[in-house]
């Protein structure tokens, strides 16, 4: 994406601000703040937290029902080792991808569209990355024992296998989730000062000014400041390539053929911001609409999104067909039998569906009123969601379902308790997400400032 | 524990050398410190922190357990140390030798006695299983009137009152139905009854017994034989339907013989050729060189064909469809061309006729006496069963049976449908039932006496050859049960008389009388009037008295039980001579035919009229209305491979254990022909109805490729009403279509009806795809060319040689295994000794289903080839113990590691389960505790039965062979006490104890001549998966065929490397579940492969 900064001299004045209307900055502050300091939230936020909150009690009966039986209660067998709880868990972590991925490189390549959706995403990531890391928890056999894979001294004199993927998972994902959160908390320090300062009751006023730490706004603070949140993003940068690198690896390493390809860790960082954007347009576009917030996240926003969808999109794609071309011309024997069983196979109907929904749907993303169009666009975002899921129940399942040796081939599908956990989680993300939209400013008030000062400057018709 | 205490202590102690040392092994990082006299204060201090924060953890109050010591030591009893006693176990109604492994009294593991003729080391599953029966919460626990709880005490006194009673009047109305006897006590009690109530009638039925046998025997003899097969000899073996590895008397010893002449070895390529017709598919049949699928109704035809090729007057009836005259031909010319080296087998389930065919042929071959042993009956006083059971029934029925005995055996259950044997029973004013279990017949009787298990009583058998061993028990009887040897003995006014002291009578008697051979089975003379008795020589030669050490009986005696084998028990052979009718005279047997009849399709019963068994060839239009009308098909009755006749069914390994060819579990089925579920447009487990004769059950499909088109098999034994918790409502049952007319095969008819069961396989994809898993030639091409010809077989690269690393030198030991395919025949009794000797837990019908099968060893089941007659490969597959493991690497917490004598060790304690190591392995062995399996299978006394020796493992928990490590252990420990090395062989997993092939080896690679490693050098070695350099420890020898070279078009004389057929791919299409979880359409995947060579 080299989409190039905002406009100075009106020669890509096709392209729609990045905010819109005549916003002071006074006026920005108030309609950001309101939505949070308001005394009510609009009947969609009930509803959807209803909805998010109801789920997640699913969650939380099947994670019960899961340590009083065991993973048994899943639909996961003897070829099939693998089941939800690792595609959740890979697909949690991509859709993860997308806020880091907005604030910090965005951010380090100075694309000031992001102002407006980096908080926004930067929570997203967050709880995705939470639902995420509770999915191998809750996979091992023996739950209880999750801390042996981390390396503490032990009277065992035992450390963690180095060589496995699994214990790279667990630096990864630990590493990715301490940096995003501090990443998300820092960008967030001086709206929260902006609240601590606005807010009328006593407890809000209390907890914002415990969480702004101090933030006052002065020079020296907003020098730290920059200088930390642009170290954050230094830091941040390679972690979004890591991590779902490192998740990769997870199947790469192994010897099971459909995992066991070079090619997976590029493809997995594509999939990854894929899903991710899906997601964050997912969410953006009915907040958007009903917080009135069209003039922050402009249709210049959606427009890039969806670009940066249709290019991920592509790279995935292009991953599908190398699979393919690797397959056939390494010639290995289970290589190709796998390849064709995808397409043949029992599975054929995902593995048909996956490719609708992930590479033939977005190709509308080419049209530009497909990309001005948010009804249209939000079903494209769905669709890569669920495509995205259904890819990682490919390569988990197609894979394994039938390996090396025929007789040990079998089948595979998700219980009901399968499906809950599933469905629980995203009632966790959400749970959170409107727990969030609720009680932190969902767009970073300071920098939407800095935004209306510097869309001011160049046109010259907008007051300050 | 006070604090101040607590310091002083350790004060004390920071002093101590001793404690110094040891801390310093404990924690060698801190060792250097600890020298410093600055920070050893601080790391007193530390530790002083540390223990006290132990001892707070530590605050568990453990339960109290009161620890009983011996006041005597038993005098061979170390604690720790299993001991081992010979005893013997009944298979098929014959005994089998076995020792059992007993920890501190408590039997834990059955393993085949080396001395014992039957077993000659080995067993098969269904014996390894009794140790689970041993231990089974639900076997029968009191004695039972009208279903409420008394005691033995008062069976006894009502017996003894009964018994006068009977004694008055002769015993005329009392009655005893037991299985046929091959006990000689029971015979000797049995005789003595008799004798104290002279009118008294016994009665023997066995649901699968050997009629059939018996009535050949007689037509060809006029007398009772048995026949013995000496498979040692024998050079060219013609099997009638007979699936004689895995399901005759002494099969455990045919198989070894068997299996010993097909062991081909550089300098050593000789093999024997097996010839199969089949009516349904078995293990015998998938280890033969020429295999043929014929329809009951067509096996006399094959037997007439062979015999009038041979000289054999009678003429010869045309063949069945299928089977080429110039195959026969040249099948004839082969057993000529080995006059006293072939054989041939007749199956129990065959007609007399073709008993008496196969005997005759046999003499013509001059095989009698040399490959054809023919001995005395080993059953005491051998009777025609089933019309000695139609002869209780009718007595029943007409009123003269005043008390009833049924002893161990389940007539209300498995009796033919066609006597009504529960109508009959009602009208029996005194019933008393002997079982192991409460099962359907305890429920119609009056009284129920539960049965004491064999490892729980004394007792004798005889052996398929006569050979006698005594049964002794290893424990007292867990719950209230008594031998039948005890409640003969009561019946007999001896109450007093324990086990011991009646089967020990019984041999001071044969002892003393010189007859050691023939103890028991004089009381043939009790046998019921009318039935034809064994022309048994009376002053049969006493053998036995010779053979006994001189005249002192105790030391005879005590070395028949140390040995498990009473010497000189075996059986004389004798001679048998043809009469010279047995052909034309049927012999006035009930169900004989003329030849003509027999060839055109018999109907013994005139049951089920009109319906035309030959149905096989319908075409399309015809197949329109067989879906309407129903097809006519011959059904077949047989025993399940793994229940057998039902008495097994409460045993959970034995449900769980896959039947040989099907690999179904928890179930039987309606085994249908491709042809046949294509024509009546069935799947796997859509329903069928199945009429004989009137009555009709209904049952799930099961599409078995080498089934004879137009033929269905029924497994009895299945759809228990009444047994235990793991054994009711399994299965279906196939007894109600069972008559005594059409007691093994009788026509029926098949139609489709609703509904579906879903059934439990254990393997759902059965082609190779083209993988040189199985890799197969023939015995002509190895000679041929050194080797066998497989793309990419022998010859080809074991894989990444190329490593960065130097390979690893082993010190000391290396284990690792050698599993020879051209000897193993599938029988599965490797599975189930592992099960038994590494605590495997059974998981259950619904898991299984699932995909979840605990077993660590599996026996996978390949098909090539033709569909309707397919090659059958087996591959016994344990954790190969990879020297390059990819489970190894990818555990997270290292909870699987390669251990320093090679093995690949599995540590349970630590491992999470993340199934990781699963996934990664190419030959999925690793078995993972989805659920909490082993608590599941119930405390108490279950938990009696486990091997202590292994680790029982809890839920989340990855488990896999780990090349039985504590036998591995044990061994070193004696080795290290003796100051010696580890012997070869002196390692026996529990898998290749149990083989009755001997077809896995296991020892030291690091020595050049142990068997495994001049295995390795053989050059029909080879590993599996080896281009993935995993470097498999665990490897095989190539399965090898010796076709008759002059039956060509047969395809099993073809060649038959060729795994990857396309045909395959349809083959699967239409029997694998997995290509399509709703029903998949048969038929469009058959007609394409149909036309296919």
């Amino acid at each position: 994406m080299a989409a190039p900064g905002p406009t100075h001299d009106g020669s890509r004045d096709r392209e729609p601000p990045v905010i819109e209307g005549d916003y002071t900055f006074a006026s920005v502050t108030d309609k950001i703040s309101a939505i949070v300091l308001a005394g009510r939230s609009p009947r969609f936020w009930y509803v959807g937290f209803a909805v998010g909150f109801v789920l997640l009690q699913a969650l939380l009966v099947s994670i019960c029902y899961l340590l009083l039986r065991g993973v048994g209660i899943w639909g996961i067998n003897s070829p099939v080792g693998w089941g939800f709880a690792i595609i959740n868990f890979v697909w949690w972590i991509g859709i993860g991808h997308a806020g880091t991925l907005i604030s910090a490189i965005l951010l380090l390549l100075r694309q000031d569209w992001r102002t407006s959706i980096n908080r926004f995403a930067e929570a997203m990531t967050l709880f995705a990355v939470a639902c995420a890391g509770l999915f191998p928890l809750l996979h091992m056999g023996r739950p209880w024992f999750a801390y042996w894979m981390l390396p503490y001294p032990n009277t065992y004199g035992v450390w963690p296998q180095f060589r496995s993927p699994l214990v790279w998972d667990v630096f990864a994902v630990t590493t990715y989730a301490t940096v995003s959160a501090l990443f998300w908390f820092v960008g967030l320090i001086p709206d929260l000062a902006t609240l601590r300062d606005r807010a009328e009751r006593r407890f809000a006023r209390f907890a914002y000014g415990i969480l702004a730490m101090g933030w006052r706004g002065s020079a020296i603070h907003w020098h730290r400041y920059e200088t930390a949140y642009l170290l954050m993003a230094g830091l941040a940068t390679p972690l979004v390539v890591s991590v779902h690198t490192i998740v990769s690896f997870d199947f790469a390493m192994a010897i099971i053929p459909g995992w066991h390809t070079t090619i997976f860790p590029p493809y997995f960082v594509a999939g990854a911001i894929y899903a991710g954007f899906a997601m964050v347009l997912t969410l953006a576009i009915p907040v958007r609409r009903v917080y009135g917030l069209q003039d922050f996240i402009t249709e210049r926003h959606l427009r890039n999104m969806a670009k940066v969808m249709l290019a991920t999109g592509l790279i995935v794609g292009y991953g599908y067909l190398m699979e393919y071309f690797v397959g056939w011309y390494g010639g290995g024997e289970y290589e190709m039998y796998m390849l064709n069983n995808r397409l043949t196979g029992p599975y054929a109907t995902h593995y048909g569906l996956l490719l609708l929904l992930n590479i033939a749907i977005p190709q509308l993303l080419w049209s530009t009123r497909v990309r001005g169009s948010e009804l249209a666009l939000f079903l494209i975002a769905m669709c890569i969601n669920v495509g995205m899921w259904l890819e990682r129940f490919i390569i988990v399942v197609t894979s394994l379902h039938r390996d090396f040796l025929p007789s040990s081939w079998g089948m595979y599908a998700g219980t009901g308790w399968d499906w809950a956990t599933l469905l629980g989680s995203i009632g966790l993300f959400l749970t959170l997400m409107f727990v969030f939209v609720r009680l932190l400013p969902m767009i970073s008030i300071f920098e939407m400032r800095t935004l209306v000062a510097e869309e001011a400057k160049p046109a010259g018709g907008r007051q300050p | 524990m006070s604090r101040t205490r607590f310091w002083r202590s350790l004060d004390e102690l920071a002093g101590d050398e001793e404690l110094l040392a040891a801390l310093h092994r404990e924690f060698p990082e801190n060792a250097a410190e600890l020298l410093d006299p600055v920070s050893r204060r601080r790391f007193l201090e530390l530790m002083g922190a540390s223990l006290a924060l132990a001892g707070a953890t530590a605050c568990v109050r453990q339960p109290a357990e009161r620890i009983v010591p011996y006041v005597r030591q038993p005098e061979e009893l170390v604690p720790g140390k299993p001991l081992y006693y010979a005893s013997a176990a009944p298979r098929f109604g014959a005994a089998h030798g076995i020792l059992v492994e007993s920890h501190m009294g408590r039997p834990t593991k059955i393993e085949g006695n080396p001395l014992h003729p039957a077993s000659l080391g080995a067993t098969d599953a269904v014996v390894q299983a009794e140790i689970l029966s041993l231990y089974d919460p639900d076997r029968a626990q009191v004695v039972l009137r009208g279903g409420r709880i008394t005691t033995w005490e008062a069976f006894l006194a009502t017996f003894a009152a009964l018994i006068s009673e009977q004694e008055r009047r002769g015993g005329a109305g009392f009655r005893l139905l037991t299985p046929a006897v091959t006990s000689p006590t029971l015979a000797r009690q049995l005789q003595l009854l008799q004798q104290r109530l002279p009118e008294a009638r016994f009665h023997a039925f066995d649901a699968a017994g050997r009629d059939n046998l018996r009535r050949g025997a007689l037509r060809a003899f006029g007398e009772y034989v048995d026949t013995c097969y000496r498979l040692d000899r024998a050079d060219v073996i013609v099997a009638l339907d007979a699936d004689f590895l895995t399901a005759m008397p002494g099969s455990v010893r045919y198989a070894r013989d068997f299996a010993d002449r097909r062991r081909v070895r550089a300098g050593q390529l000789e093999m024997n050729r097996l010839y199969a017709f089949e009516c349904t598919p078995s293990p015998t049949g998938a280890m033969a060189d020429h295999r043929w699928s014929v329809r009951p109704s067509g096996i006399e035809a094959v037997a007439r064909a062979i015999g009038s090729r041979l000289g054999l007057a009678g003429g010869a009836p045309a063949l069945p469809e299928g089977i080429g005259e110039a195959w026969i031909d040249a099948l004839a010319e082969d057993l000529r061309a080995r006059p006293g080296r072939s054989l041939l087998i007749a199956g129990d389930a065959q007609p007399p006729a073709v008993h008496a065919l196969a005997h005759a042929i046999n003499a013509q071959l001059g095989n009698a006496g040399e490959t054809v042993v023919y001995i005395d009956p080993v059953a005491a006083a051998p009777v025609d069963q089933l019309a000695s059971l139609t002869d209780l029934v009718a007595a029943m029925g007409a009123g003269q049976v005043g008390a009833l005995g049924i002893l161990g055996c389940n007539p209300v259950f498995d009796a033919p449908a066609d006597l009504d044997f529960t109508a009959a029973l009602a009208s029996v004013p005194v019933r008393f039932h002997l079982g192991l279990y409460r099962d359907e017949t305890a429920e119609h009787c009056h009284w129920h006496v539960p049965e004491a298990h064999l490892l729980e009583a004394w007792g004798d058998l005889r052996a398929w050859d006569g050979t006698a061993a005594v049964i002794q028990p290893l424990i007292e009887p867990l719950y209230d049960g008594h031998s039948v040897h005890e409640l003969l003995a009561a019946l007999l006014g001896q109450p007093e008389r324990d086990g011991y002291d009646i089967v020990r009578a019984t041999w001071q008697e044969a002892w003393e009388a010189g007859g050691l051979a023939s103890a028991g089975s004089a009381s043939a003379d009790a046998a019921p009037a009318g039935a034809p008795v064994a022309g048994r020589t009376t002053g049969a030669p006493g053998v036995g008295a010779a053979a006994g050490p001189g005249n002192d009986f105790e030391a005879f005696w005590k070395r028949s039980i140390h040995d498990g084998v009473i010497p000189g028990s075996e059986a004389i052979p004798r001679d048998a001579a043809l009469r010279a009718d047995w052909d034309l005279d049927p012999g006035g047997l009930p169900e004989e035919g003329s030849p003509a009849e027999v060839a055109a399709g018999r109907d013994p019963g005139g049951a089920a009229a009109g319906s035309e068994p030959a149905a096989g060839q319908a075409g399309g239009a015809e197949s329109a209305a067989g879906q309407a009308e129903g097809a006519a098909v011959e059904v077949l009755f047989r025993p399940d491979p793994t229940i057998h006749d039902g008495r097994h069914a409460n045993n959970g390994w034995l449900q769980e254990l896959p039947k040989p060819l099907t690999l179904l579990t928890w179930s039987n089925a309606a085994l249908l022909a491709p042809a046949t579920a294509e024509r009546l447009g069935l799947a796997n487990e859509q329903h069928v109805s199945i009429e004989v004769a009137g009555r009709s059950v209904v049952a799930p499909v099961w599409i078995l490729p080498g089934q004879p088109d137009g033929a269905v098999t029924l497994h009895f034994g299945y759809g228990r009403r009444r047994t235990g918790r793991v054994g009711t409502g399994t299965g279906f049952d196939a007894y109600p279509l069972r008559t005594t007319a059409g007691f093994w095969d009788a026509p029926g008819l098949v139609r489709r009806a609703g509904g579906r069961t879903r059934l439990a396989t254990t393997q759902h994809h059965h082609s190779m795809e083209g993988r040189d898993l199985v890799r197969v030639g023939t015995l002509e091409e190895l000679r041929a060319t050194g080797g066998i010809d497989v793309p990419g077989g022998h010859g080809h690269p074991p894989g990444p040689a190329e490593s960065l690393h130097p390979p690893w030198s082993y010190e000391g030991y290396s284990w690792a295994m050698q599993i020879d395919l051209n000897v193993c025949i599938g029988c599965n009794g490797c599975m189930t000794a592992c099960q038994a000797e590494n605590n495997v837990p059974v998981v259950g019908e619904e898991q299984v289903r699932a995909g979840r099968e605990m077993h660590w060893l599996r026996v996978d089941r390949y098909w090539a080839d033709r569909l309707d007659n397919p090659e059958t490969f087996f591959q016994p597959l344990p954790c190969m113990h990879c020297e390059n493991a990819p489970c190894e690497v990818v555990c997270p917490v290292a909870a699987t590691v390669h251990g320093d004598e090679g093995l690949n060790e599995m540590i349970y304690n630590r491992c999470v389960g993340t199934r990781y190591c699963a996934n990664n392995c190419p030959y999925k062995v690793r078995r993972f505790n989805f659920l909490a399996y082993a608590d599941a299978e119930g405390g108490g006394v279950r938990q009696l039965g486990r091997n202590p020796d292994v680790t029982v493992r809890s839920r989340g928990v990855m488990e896999k062979c780990t090349y039985c490590v504590q036998r591995i252990n044990e061994a070193r420990i004696t080795a290290k006490n003796e100051w010696r090395p580890i012997r070869d062989g002196e390692v026996v997993p529990a898998c290749a104890q149990a083989c009755p092939t001997r077809a896995i080896s296991f020892g030291d690679i690091n020595d050049p001549d142990s068997e495994v490693s001049r295995l390795r050098a053989e050059p029909l070695h080879y590993g599996i998966l080896t281009e993935l350099g995993t470097r498999p420890r665990t490897n095989y020898l190539a399965r090898l065929r010796n076709p008759n070279p002059a039956i060509a078009g047969d395809p099993a004389g073809a060649a038959v490397a060729r795994a990857a057929d396309s045909v395959e791919a349809d083959a699967d299409a239409a029997i694998a579940r997995d290509t399509d979880p709703a029903d998949t359409a048969v038929a469009p995947a058959l007609a394409d492969s149909r036309g296919l060579p």
